[in-house]
């Protein structure tokens, strides 16, 4: 109990119980202190009701993943209480307002209770049943050794404008919780030392947004959807100050047809969606590969098939963007592996997509988009490299109008300077047909199979400088370990504190994570499978897409796969369990969340009404 | 939109690109590639400041006979496609063309939402009734009755009115051509480019090939000027009736032009306001990131 590195804060409540905005606080008062924060919320497709289970991990180093525990529960309605009381780590807190809720049973061994009476700590809460909230939060810093005075800020902010009564009552509140968690309880032992450098809290879409605007993103996009939708909240709302073009506009093919018209006029544009609206866009992924036009598309994965489970995450749609469009065509796919990365990789593709001149798909997913983490601000003041490729964006104005401008000039490389509409003396036509170098649809004039094979080739052979550009994976971890696991975009941190902990086990492992899926570093990593031991994937996806992707692109199976598609995220230990399976002969592990001894195996269904979906 | 100020001394023969159309002899698509290509002249503009962009179809091969920026685009996709390169670039002068199974069937979802929003373009439909390009089906604008390869007891649907959907939408640049009258047809197409905000342009083009019903004949002897009938083009009940007409006459003209034309989305969106997105410095500057990363703490 005193190894404890980290405290992971479960809050759970209803949907218009205000958990996010509960968890959001606590997570800023952290970040504030210079405490790592990774948080994820499970919630539901509801905008009242349901279950909302927001987990916060806080450590004085950057926690890479959310954990496999919970030390502190704040329960905010009875059906939190009903599912994770149970679940509450030894030598942990529950803490509920009890003038309302009661505990279904005794909570487990060495796990202390903090009753929170609402009616007898803040009296004058009267109906407002959501100054719970304020009076556990101001409980559960105490525990954490945060200070006072970090909630009392944040209450300032948060209520400054609803007036002075307002204030001084949240206040009031935190403080009762406070002291009554200082009163009652003996402290947990926090290793969390406040008082560091503040760090900024950033969630994943915020990161994509803001890496879009540092790329030089003038034009955004976007149809609504889950979990997608925060990076358009975000683009619309910082629009006219950045100068941004940020619209909502009717379908998703609109979507990614004025994407691909903003680029095609020589500006950089983006937009992001889920599976489903991904798939509305397939068609027009082909058109800008054909016409050699760059576009970023972000597709926030989440539970398929169709509209599937739109608040879980998962890892399905690989198979999607790869096989993405009619034809061969030329794309590049990128997964970032965390929120930070998510950030740095937008501003990166952008410069690959306009310096090949083809679409760049971005899969993220809702661990990452809807996540948060800390992030040292430093990381995030950057200026990225602008680079637009072989871009014409003047000529003389007394051009020869006749000189001729081949805008699909066969090149070693395959990729033709590329002029923009508006400058003289470079007239040409751009088709979603084949075309000549000229821009001539070879169904124009004679349809010439020397000339077809001829701009097939010429697109196909960007590929090898794409290749070159993008660096290949790399192993992290000894070169002999026992196990090595594989990964793919958001799983990243996970797996390898997973790693770490099978390690310090004895079962040593390495771990290979990959962040560019097309094109694909085969060679490389064909060398690292072949010479592991034991090498095992692990994925989001039932059907084992990654570990399918692996051997289209190599040749090679892994030896085990593990596979989680319950929609919740992997924790550390449901990997560690899964290579110790593996290792007892066990192909596929498909894990699930719900821990044997449980007191159900599916947790009791969420009462309260359905209200509206957020999908 | 903007018009050019230089004037230069263009003919129709300067928006004559290198390919010859592959339109069938006596296709109606080449009246209006010629009334597209005097209005130009007419009007002025430099060949380099204008992007057309078509969907797919015969009439959708235009660009390629045109001499100007072209964007060949997707079956139903131009207006979207065009409305990014006119959010892209404000000072381009965005035409999009297409026929009516393009703009009227697959495309009629963007077509009432680019109306809708009053982008700022020309779209110039080549209506034929029918399907060229794949060989003779109905269109969203045959006729009831009429018998083609998929409807072989005669097609059971009504044709769509696209000149009331414009009207219901919004669109205050509503009018109707006839590839067999390019006095009228110019004098339309270069009322449009000067409108600010979305013009619809529905022209009859007949096909020769696939279309036994909507014949030169056909229309020779319906249509009627609407100038010609007295119609105040500002009257928008006067443009609904006259919309609403298909028998023995059948109204060409402009239906419908606002004399207070209701402001394009490019003049209200207030990131469009000044130069062209694609003339912008690209990226944050150092205090704009200090600000949105404190906004993070």
């Amino acid at each position: 109990m005193s190894e404890r590195r980290d405290v992971i804060v479960g809050i759970g409540g209803a949907a218009g119980d205000g958990v996010a905005s509960a968890g959001n606080n606590l997570a800023l008062m952290c970040a504030r202190q210079g405490i790592g924060i990774f948080a994820y919320n499970s919630y539901q497709s509801v905008i009242r009701g349901g279950h909302s289970w927001f987990r916060i991990r806080a450590s004085n180093t950057q926690p890479q993943s959310v954990g496999d525990r919970v030390d502190l529960l704040i329960a905010l309605n009875q059906d939190c209480l009903d599912r994770h009381l149970q679940e509450v780590h030894p030598g942990g807190v529950v803490l509920y307002n009890s003038s309302k809720l009661k505990l279904p049973h005794a909570p487990p061994k060495d796990v202390q209770v903090c009753a929170l009476p609402l009616e007898e700590l803040v009296p004058e809460a009267g109906k407002l049943t959501i100054m719970q909230n304020t009076v556990a939060l101001g409980a559960v810093i105490q525990l954490m050794g945060l200070p006072l005075e970090g909630i009392e800020k944040l209450i300032e902010q948060a209520y400054g404008k609803k007036g002075e009564e307002v204030v001084r009552s949240n206040r009031a509140a935190a403080r009762a919780g406070f002291d009554r968690a200082k009163e009652s309880l003996v402290p947990i032992d926090s290793p969390l030392t406040p008082g560091g450098k503040p760090l900024a809290w950033i969630i994943g879409n915020q990161a994509l947004a803001y890496g879009g605007a540092l790329a030089g993103v003038k034009l955004y996009v976007a149809y609504p959807m889950s979990p997608a939708t925060g990076v358009l909240h975000w683009m619309a709302k910082h629009a006219r100050r950045l100068g941004i073009c940020a619209r909502q506009v009717e379908d998703e093919i609109a979507v990614i047809n004025m994407a691909i018209g903003a680029s095609h006029v020589g500006v950089r544009a983006m937009c992001a969606t889920s599976g489903g609206g991904f798939a509305l866009m397939s068609e027009a992924i082909g058109f800008a590969a054909m016409i050699e036009t760059p576009v970023v598309v972000i597709n926030v994965q989440r539970a398929g098939p169709s509209t599937g489970v739109p608040t879980k995450t998962e890892q399905g749609d690989l198979n999607q963007a790869v096989g993405a469009s009619q034809g061969d065509l030329q794309r590049i796919i990128v997964a970032p592996t965390s929120i930070e990365d998510a950030c740095h990789t937008i501003p990166e593709v952008f410069n690959l997509a306009e310096r090949h001149q083809l679409p760049v798909i971005v899969l993220s997913d809702l661990l990452i988009s809807e996540g948060g983490t800390t992030v040292p601000p430093e990381t995030l003041d950057f200026e990225p490299v602008i680079d637009r490729g072989e871009l014409i964006t003047e000529a003389p104005a007394d051009i020869d109008p006749a000189a001729s401008y081949l805008r699909y000039r066969v090149t070693e490389s395959g990729v033709s300077p590329r002029a923009i509409p508006g400058v003289p003396g470079h007239l040409f036509v751009a088709a979603s047909d084949e075309q000549d170098e000229d821009g001539v649809l070879i169904s124009d004039v004679y349809t010439d199979p020397v000339i077809r094979k001829k701009m097939v080739d010429k697109r196909a052979r960007k590929m090898v400088g794409v290749l070159r550009d993008i660096p290949a994976p790399a192993l992290e971890g000894p070169t002999d370990a026992q196990v090595t696991l594989l990964g793919w975009g958001s799983t990243r941190g996970v797996i390898a504190e997973a790693a770490k902990r099978l390690t310090d086990e004895g079962i040593t492992a390495n771990h290979l994570q990959i962040k560019f899926l097309v094109p694909f570093h085969a060679a490389e990593v064909s060398a690292i499978i072949e010479s592991a031991q034991k090498t095992i994937s692990v994925e989001n996806s039932e059907s084992g897409q990654f570990a399918r992707h692996l051997r289209a692109e190599t040749g090679l199976s892994v030896d085990g796969h593990i596979r989680k598609y319950d929609g919740e995220p992997f924790e550390p230990k449901h990997i560690v369990e899964g290579v110790k399976a593996v290792l007892r002969g066990d192909e596929v592990v498909r894990v699930l969340s719900t821990e044997p001894g449980w007191r159900s195996e599916h947790p009791p269904v969420a009462t309260g009404p359905t209200g509206t979906r957020t999908h | 939109m903007a018009m050019t100020t230089a004037h230069l001394d263009l003919k129709p023969k300067d928006y004559r690109s290198e390919v010859p159309p592959d339109w069938c002899p006596g296709c109606g698509d080449f009246g209006v590639l010629n009334a597209l290509q005097r209005a130009c002249a007419d009007l002025s503009i430099a060949p380099h400041e204008i992007l057309v962009v078509s969907g797919i179809g015969c009439s959708s091969n235009l660009p390629g006979f045109f001499r100007s920026y072209g964007l060949h685009s997707l079956h139903g996709r131009s207006l979207p496609v065009a409305t990014g390169a006119r959010l892209g670039n404000h000072d381009l002068h965005v035409i999009a063309v297409g026929g009516d199974g393009d703009g009227y069937g697959i495309g009629m979802g963007h077509l009432f939402h680019s109306m809708r929003r009053n982008i700022n373009l020309t779209y110039i439909v080549m209506d034929n009734e029918i399907y060229g390009l794949t060989t003779g089906q109905i269109s969203p604008t045959s006729l009831t009755g009429m018998k083609t390869k998929t409807t072989p007891e005669g097609n059971l649907e009504p044709p769509a009115n696209p000149l009331l959907v414009a009207l219901a939408a919004g669109c205050h640049f509503v009018a109707r051509g006839y590839s067999g009258d390019q006095k009228q047809l110019v004098e339309i197409i270069k009322q449009g480019l000067q409108h600010p905000g979305f013009a619809l342009i529905d022209v009859f083009s007949p096909c020769v090939t696939f279309n036994r019903v909507n014949t030169y004949d056909f229309f020779k002897e319906r249509v009627k000027r609407l100038e010609d009938m007295g119609h105040d083009s500002a009257d928008h009940m006067a443009a609904i009736e006259q919309a609403r007409i298909w028998g023995d006459v059948i109204p060409i003209g402009i239906f419908y032009q606002s004399p207070d034309p209701r402001p394009a989305i490019d003049d209200q969106d207030p990131a469009l306001q000044g130069e062209p997105l694609v003339h912008r410095e690209l990226g944050l500057s150092a205090e704009q990131r200090r600000q949105l990363i404190h906004e993070m703490m």
